[in-house]
């Protein structure tokens, strides 16, 4: 047994791990049902490899905060606090998901959790952010806003406009650029100006920082700092989690722009087995009790998926449901 | 009642709005001390402060974002677009973000914004600053669209705008800030949303327009009168909900249908009112109908070609003068639209 080389308690640091692994396997079985064909529509965009960046970041956060999600989104969703029932339920498309069917997997989102919503719109969320600080400023509720978004993201015209606003405003937000190399086949290194992206927070006058996103303590850590200021009414913080997503941007990506060699390396990093041994190493916890813990995961994606198939279509003539308020 | 000028009654629906609901607040381009571009927004910031009339970057997508933002977090704002033609930079934030988020969530959310903001040729602006493109808004479906004529009407319903919990554009015309009607001072005085109004009514022929071409088509209706020729005339005010139902009634009454705006000639809201009479009504027509917009170009600078461009009372007694002449056997078609 080493050392434990963290500050946190053994029963949060299992919760952090306990959370990781949710969103793996959650993300796994949407795999798998897409490749089976049991999934209509575009292939979901899934987070394996990213799960420290969504956990790390969201539990630094109070059950009020606010978060702005992506594509990428499901495992914000599910960090947030969604239920995997309804999060399978949607992306089946079924009546009983978050979005009645209205959204699927670029939209799912529990509202009454903090999650405004993910978005189907490169770095589109980023102005929406802007109106939940200013709404907190006002209320003065103390509450923080986490905008995720990818690196392609800061490529966006909205992006610009949402970093200077913010810090002009000393909104509380923490803008968490989930840096995974890629916007769909294009390394970020080939368009971006700055090769690390916390550097542009300097030309916004705010504090920028780029933490290891494969490390979920040191993604937390760093989250929480941000946080800390942003509730203090300190302004917003620029945080780079650099990580990588292990699958192709969509299931028909065979990733042709990267070699196998970069993928295995990423795959030795991988957060959710590395802090699984960590968690091992440390004493923290035991194979027994870890055994037990997935397989209590393993039943809630079993019941998820069995609710979600068994729950009732959208009915067809509702299909105009949800436009209006009138509706 | 009072005689006010419509910028007037625009501010005074805001300032009785803001009195009595915390939650609204207005953001936008110099709306604060400055009073917004078009004087709109003048003794808001005064009255209400810095916390509530949000002066922004000139940052539109920011602009429209932090009032979905707001939005979807217990405020009711108001976020002004400064010119109608700057949709083009943040097009996004109300075509795939405002006007669907309700939606895509499956009913989570409500969106209850009102994204005022101003159209309109007639200054000498250009192209650039002169357009009405309600027609791309009237296209989706999320939004709702109010483009009043009058003082009293701006007031009534902006204030419903801003109580109505679904996105809606509010598009005032650039060259009726200054004019004056009666406007009622009750702080209840709302108008509907989605309900026309019958601003002439007549036997003959059925003009349905909206915005300051209504004041046109009143004109020309006057000159149409001493001519013989009784036109009602129909302001839609609301073009999404639109009421429909009033003008059917109107066209069933008159068996001619004319519309008149200033917007492009294609695609454009008089194209929906001519396909929804053809679709409901075909039958109560007597002549084929006639769709009077601007011309097909963009909004020239010089006096007299941006003159030419727009419709004017002239050119709306002209049309339908020639047009009455027209029947569906005839073989001169230079009159047919
Ligand atoms: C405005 C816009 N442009 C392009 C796309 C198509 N698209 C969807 S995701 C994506 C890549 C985004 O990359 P990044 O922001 O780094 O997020 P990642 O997919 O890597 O998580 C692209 C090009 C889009 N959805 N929206
Ligand atoms: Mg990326």
């Amino acid at each position: 047994m080493t050392e434990a080389s963290s500050s946190l308690d053994p029963q949060t640091r299992i919760s952090l791990y306990r959370q990781m692994l949710r969103i793996r396997k959650f993300e796994e079985k949407t795999h798998e049902l897409y490749k089976a064909g049991r999934l209509t529509g575009m292939s979901p965009h899934l987070c394996i490899g990213e799960e420290a960046s969504a956990v790390g970041v969201i539990s630094a956060l109070n059950p009020d905060d606010y978060i702005l999600s992506t594509h990428r989104g499901h495992g914000h969703c599910l960090a947030k606090g969604a239920e995997m029932g309804k999060m399978y339920a949607e992306l089946f498309g079924k009546e009983t998901g978050y979005c009645h069917g209205r959204g699927g997997s670029m939209h799912i989102a529990d509202v009454a959790k903090g999650n405004l919503g993910a978005n189907g719109i490169v770095g589109a969320g980023c102005p929406i952010a802007l109106g939940a600080g200013l709404s907190i400023q006002k209320r003065h509720t103390k509450q923080v806003v986490v905008c995720f978004f990818g690196d392609a993201a800061t490529n966006q015209g909205t992006f610009h406009e949402a970093m200077n606003m913010s810090k002009a405003f000393r909104l509380p937000i923490v803008w968490v650029c989930e840096n995974n190399l890629y916007g769909l086949s294009t390394p970020i290194e080939n368009v971006a100006a700055t090769p690390t992206l916390s550097d542009r927070a300097r030309g916004y006058n705010m504090p920028g920082v780029t933490v290891d996103g494969m490390d979920v303590e040191a993604v937390r850590a760093a989250a929480q700092e941000a946080v800390v200021r942003a509730r203090a009414g300190e302004g917003p913080t620029l945080l780079e989690v650099k990580t990588y997503r292990y699958f192709g941007h969509g299931a028909s990506d065979h990733r042709p722009y990267r070699t196998r060699e970069e993928e295995q390396d990423w795959w030795k990093r991988c957060p959710v087995a590395n802090f699984r041994r960590k968690l091992l190493s440390e004493g923290v916890t035991t194979e027994a009790d870890l055994a037990e813990l997935e397989q209590k995961i393993d039943a809630e994606v079993a019941a998820g998926i069995a609710f979600a198939e068994s729950s009732p279509d959208p009915e067809p003539e509702k299909s105009t449901l949800y436009v209006y308020t009138e509706d | 009642m009072a005689e006010k000028t419509y910028r007037e009654a625009i501010i005074e629906a805001m300032a009785e709005e803001m009195r009595r609901d915390e939650r609204v607040v207005l953001i936008g381009e110099d709306v604060g001390r400055f009073g917004g571009a078009m004087g709109a927004s003048k003794g808001l910031f005064q009255e209400f402060g810095s916390d509530r009339v949000i002066d922004t970057p000139i940052s539109e997508a920011a602009i429209i974002g932090s009032g979905l933002g707001m939005a979807l977090t217990g405020q009711r704002p108001i976020a002004e677009l400064m010119f109608i033609d700057f949709s083009g930079v943040c097009m996004d934030q109300i075509l795939n973000q405002v006007a669907k988020v309700r939606y895509m969530l499956g009913g989570q959310v409500k969106v209850p914004l009102v994204i005022r903001t101003q159209a309109g040729a007639g200054k000498g602006y250009a192209a650039q600053h002169s357009q009405s493109l309600e027609a791309w808004f009237t296209h989706v479906p999320g939004l709702k669209v109010v483009m009043p004529a009058t003082p009293r009407d701006a007031k009534g319903l902006l204030k419903s705008a801003i109580r109505d919990d679904n996105p809606v554009m509010f598009i005032e015309h650039k060259l009726l800030y200054n004019t004056k009607g009666e406007v009622p001072e009750d702080p209840d005085f709302l108008i509907p949303l989605g309900v026309a109004e019958v601003k002439r009514e007549g036997s003959d022929l059925t003009i349905v327009s909206h915005s300051r071409q209504v004041l046109n088509c009143l004109e020309a209706a006057g000159e149409l009168s001493r001519q013989g020729i009784e036109a009602e005339v129909i302001d839609l005010r609301t073009l999404r909900p639109m009421d429909f139902e009033a003008v059917k009634a109107s066209v069933e009454k008159t068996g001619r249908l004319v519309s008149v705006e200033e917007g492009y000639p294609q695609c454009g809201i008089g194209a929906e009112v001519v396909a929804r009479v053809a679709e409901h009504c075909m039958d109560s027509l007597d002549m084929p109908p006639i769709r009077i917009a601007s011309k097909d170009s963009p909004i020239p600078f010089a006096r007299i070609l941006e003159q030419e461009t727009l419709p004017s009372p002239r050119r709306i007694v002209e049309r339908i003068l020639a047009a009455r002449k027209w029947t569906r056997h005839s073989q001169d078609s230079r009159l047919a639209v």
